[in-house]
């Protein structure tokens, strides 16, 4: 039992609502604090991304993890209300520390509340407990990784930014999948079977390494770094730092010339 | 009931046809791969994809557009969700209004076009017969049911001549595309620009009246230009389906299939003779007519459409309308045949829409329009019928919040330009960052608001090959490259005096103008009106009266013209002004470069 939840990329309302009944598992809403004291999900902690990049080293994120009361154990449920990127780049990073059981819950906030589920204004307060550092960087792309790895036969780039911003501007060899491919009508994922055919068309095998990146703090490929877990991916790997700050490194960057695909936009 | 069951529900109008097969879909993702393992050659694959409706893109083959067919225009705020969606997880965030009543999605990966397919499967539209050598999106007048010069309602005939011709085997391997239009009357519409233009009319016969239509052959845009023929005085309804098959199969059979840069069908009608081909045609239609007689019908479906007049949403609490409102009001709504309603005229940049644009037009249509959907029009633009002229403050206001209350789309200050540079192979220049570079000039000059201008068009190609519909225009524009010494530079050739109504002729050349002179050339056009014009002139009727030959003023021809403004058009050095090397949306020197053409959109 335990074995399979520490697999689940996301997990449903109906089922958090069952285990918060039980009060069997830590959850996390990441956006800003003035938005979670209005309202949140009853017993959330509040951890807004913008707190966690102020400082995302190992050591901060272990000691905010502890402060939430969780150890090795707890299982975490992380959401946000955009679309799931935010939530994300915290699951992630908590994985990344060595938090086995992390899942996304699949609807955003706003979803939860249309819903009509539950929700509170009280905040909680927490029991410290202890947790360990195990890091896994099995998960982690460095630029220079990156590099390295992306002349290799069986890996595949990611970027997950818009079309536009792709056109205009990418790493040398990624392809473009972007962020609004991988949710559906009323969930932050689509359902595997259409994931799976979507990656299927673009050729990314299940066999492959995959990096993701997008354009600064690794939200929306976050995103699709969960995207691909959920369909049994083995090995994905989070560019965190991204293409930020692969263009202030002067790494290459190619662009699809002779055209003016800017001007096709109505913004 | 489990929490995440419930659904929210919206009350949409549902489509009424599904243009759709699901199974397309699959096939199409299968080719690719087989095409991408080299095991289709790329002619093949070229000729499926296009069938499909996946057009090729500017200088790379990764990417295709999909022109996603509107059949008479009809679109539903579902589908226009749908559409957003696609857009914004397959292609670039924005869709694009063609001039056909189809909406164009850009830069999709090929791999990726399967799921547009699907995706637009399930809402009940397609991309099938878009592109390549079939019968392209049946049209009908934006107006068709509420226009008061119209004879009939066009709208059920255009529906039913769509779905007997999709898919259908006699259309799948033409000599080259084949467009049909139908019209609500002279004025609206472009019945004799097109291989196929219908107009409603009536006779009375035994004291009944009978339903019928004007039908033009021949016409169409292109690198040469001809205005389409009418078959005979009156082609009774029960006789459309008849002609068209008639037409469809001596163009398959004759149509020039060697030749690529003639082989439209008005190509054939000017080769053999327009008497000739009449002849042909009525001769092949008593064959069809007696071999297909019972078998084949058209299927029109003249059931009253449901108007619902929406609950009465403006607030009567006696605001006044937001700034603007009147403007709006003027520039953008056409009275119906029914009273107090109207049909708006959603003001775009070429035809351009966001992904939640199209959201936010979704909800507006079914709250504003009584009959529930939206229709796109003749000029990339998008049309909501039916709304209640008490609702039209509280329209303008909700229309302001998501930006698509611009003022001026049924006025010269809304320039039709095609897709130019930003995706095509064809293309020579940026004509459409140009067109909305004089949308925004003459909506800061409030020239939409001269009733005098009101009536005359400007329109776009980035090449000769008319997808901006240059030559029905009162301005019209193709795109090339110019040259001084080494360098080259953007430059346009203006034709005068084009239209597409009951007087349809295509506009006179005038002169070549630099891509950057040309706002400047459209104001001294109409300086020159505002000089010479006659009490009662429009921009216009004064620039046919001269392209005529029946002015009197100080520009008697266009050749007049040509003199005044030649000044205007000659260059300057790089040193004096590189602004003038670059084309509009580029900060670097012109040059042309082109790829394979494909069709024309």
């Amino acid at each position: 039992m335990s074995r399979e939840k520490t697999l689940r990329t996301t997990i449903d309302a109906d089922s958090l609502r069952s285990e918060l009944r039980d009060n069997s598992v830590r959850v996390i809403d990441v956006r800003r604090e003035e938005d979670y004291k209005q309202s949140h999900i009853p017993n959330a902690a509040n951890l807004p991304l913008a707190n966690l990049l102020a400082d995302d080293s190992p050591d901060k994120v272990l000691k905010t993890a502890q402060s939430f009361g969780i150890d090795d154990e707890t299982p975490v449920v992380v959401y946000d209300d955009t679309f799931g990127a935010l939530a994300s780049r915290v699951a992630w990073t908590l994985q990344y520390i060595g938090h086995e059981d992390v899942s996304l819950l699949d609807v955003t906030y706003g979803q939860w509340k249309s819903l009509g589920l539950e929700n509170d204004t009280k905040i909680p307060s927490f029991g410290k407990k202890d947790h360990s550092l195990n890091l896994h960087p099995d998960i982690l792309a460095t630029a220079d990784y990156l590099e390295k790895a992306k002349e290799k036969e069986n890996v595949i780039l990611v970027d997950n930014r818009e079309r536009l911003n792709y056109l205009e501007q990418h790493i040398p060899g990624a392809i473009n999948i972007p962020y609004r491919t991988l949710a559906s009508a009323d969930k932050i994922l689509r359902p595997k079977d259409e994931l799976k055919r979507l990656l299927q068309n673009r050729n990314v095998k299940s066999d492959a390494e995959v990096i993701t990146y997008c354009g600064s703090v690794g939200t929306l490929s976050g995103l699709a770094y969960y995207a691909l877990k959920s369909v049994d991916h083995p090995n994905v790997k989070l560019y965190v730092r991204s293409f930020k700050e692969w263009k202030n490194l002067n790494r290459p960057i190619v662009k699809q010339e002779n055209a003016d695909y800017w001007d096709l936009s109505a913004e | 009931m489990t929490a995440t069951n419930l659904k929210q529900s919206t009350e949409y109008v549902k489509p009424k046809m599904n243009w759709a097969k699901l199974e397309e879909s699959e096939n199409f993702a299968n080719t690719v791969k087989l095409y991408r393992q080299g095991k289709i050659d790329p002619d093949n694959f070229r000729r499926f994809r296009l069938q499909h409706g996946a057009y090729g893109t500017r200088m790379t083959d990764d990417y295709a557009m999909v022109r996603i067919k509107i059949p008479a225009g009809e679109i539903y705020p579902n589908q226009l969700e749908r559409i957003a969606h696609l857009s914004e997880a397959f292609s670039i965030g924005n869709a694009h209004v063609s001039t056909r009543q189809n909406i164009q999605l850009h830069w999709v990966v090929l791999e990726d076009v399967s799921e547009i397919m699907r995706g637009l499967a399930e809402v009940g539209l397609t991309s099938r017969e878009a592109c390549g050598n079939t019968v392209r999106n049946v049209m009908c007048s934006p107006l068709a049911g509420v226009c008061s010069e119209e004879a009939f309602d066009a709208t059920p005939y255009a529906f039913a001549t769509a779905r007997f011709l999709l898919r259908n085997p006699m259309n799948q391997n033409l000599p080259r595309k084949f467009k049909f239009n139908f019209t609500c009357c002279e004025k609206h519409g472009m019945a004799r620009i097109t291989d196929v233009g219908l107009i409603p009319q009536t006779r009375d016969l035994d004291g009944k009246t009978q339903r019928g239509f004007k039908v033009f052959l021949g016409g169409g845009l292109g690198n040469k230009s001809f205005v389409g023929h009418q078959l005979e005085d009156f082609t009774p309804e029960e006789d459309i389906l008849y002609t068209s098959i008639a037409v469809l199969r001596i163009f398959d059979r004759l149509g020039n299939r060697k030749n690529m840069a003639r082989n439209r069908m008005r190509y054939l009608v000017d080769e053999m003779g327009w008497e000739n081909f009449q002849n042909l045609v009525l001769k092949e239609r008593m064959v069809v007519r007696a071999t297909q007689s019972v078998i084949v019908k058209l299927e029109v479906d003249n059931t009253p459409k449901e108007i619902k007049r929406p609950i009465r949403i403006t607030d009567t609490d006696g605001r006044s309308p937001p700034d603007g409102y009147s403007r709006w009001l003027k520039t953008t709504t056409f009275k119906q045949k029914q009273a107090r309603f109207r049909a708006v005229f959603l003001t775009l940049e070429s035809g351009d829409m966001t992904a939640n644009q199209l959201r936010s037009l979704a909800k507006i249509c079914s709250e504003f329009s009584a009959e529930g959907f939206a229709r796109n029009g003749f000029s990339q633009d998008i049309v909501l019928r039916w709304v209640a002229e008490d609702d039209l403050p509280r329209l303008y206001s909700r229309l302001l919040e998501v930006g698509l209350a611009n003022p001026g789309s049924l006025t010269m200050a809304s320039p039709v330009g095609c897709s130019g540079t930003t995706s095509c192979n064809l293309a020579l220049t940026n004509s459409h960052r140009l067109a909305k570079e004089i949308q925004r000039k003459f909506l800061e000059l409030n020239l939409d608001e001269d009733q005098t201008l009101h009536d005359a068009t400007i329109k776009i190609s980035g090449c000769p090959n008319s997808c901006g519909q240059h030559e029905i225009a009162t301005i019209g524009f193709y795109g090339g490259g110019g040259r001084v010494g080494k360098d080259m530079y953007p430059v346009y050739q203006l034709s005068l005096g084009g239209r597409a109504d009951g007087e349809a002729m295509l506009g006179v050349n005038c002169l070549r103008v630099p891509a950057k002179r040309i706002i400047p050339i459209i104001l001294k056009i109409i300086e020159l009106f505002k000089k010479n014009k006659k009490q009662d002139d429009t921009l216009a009727s004064w620039i046919h009266r001269i392209v005529k030959g029946n002015e009197n003023s100080e520009i008697k021809s266009v050749n007049d013209f040509k003199k005044i403004l030649e000044p205007l058009t000659i260059p300057p050095t790089k040193e004096q002004d590189k602004d003038f090397y670059a084309d509009y949306g580029s900060d670097s020197s012109y040059h042309t470069k082109t790829g394979k053409g494909e069709c024309a959109a």
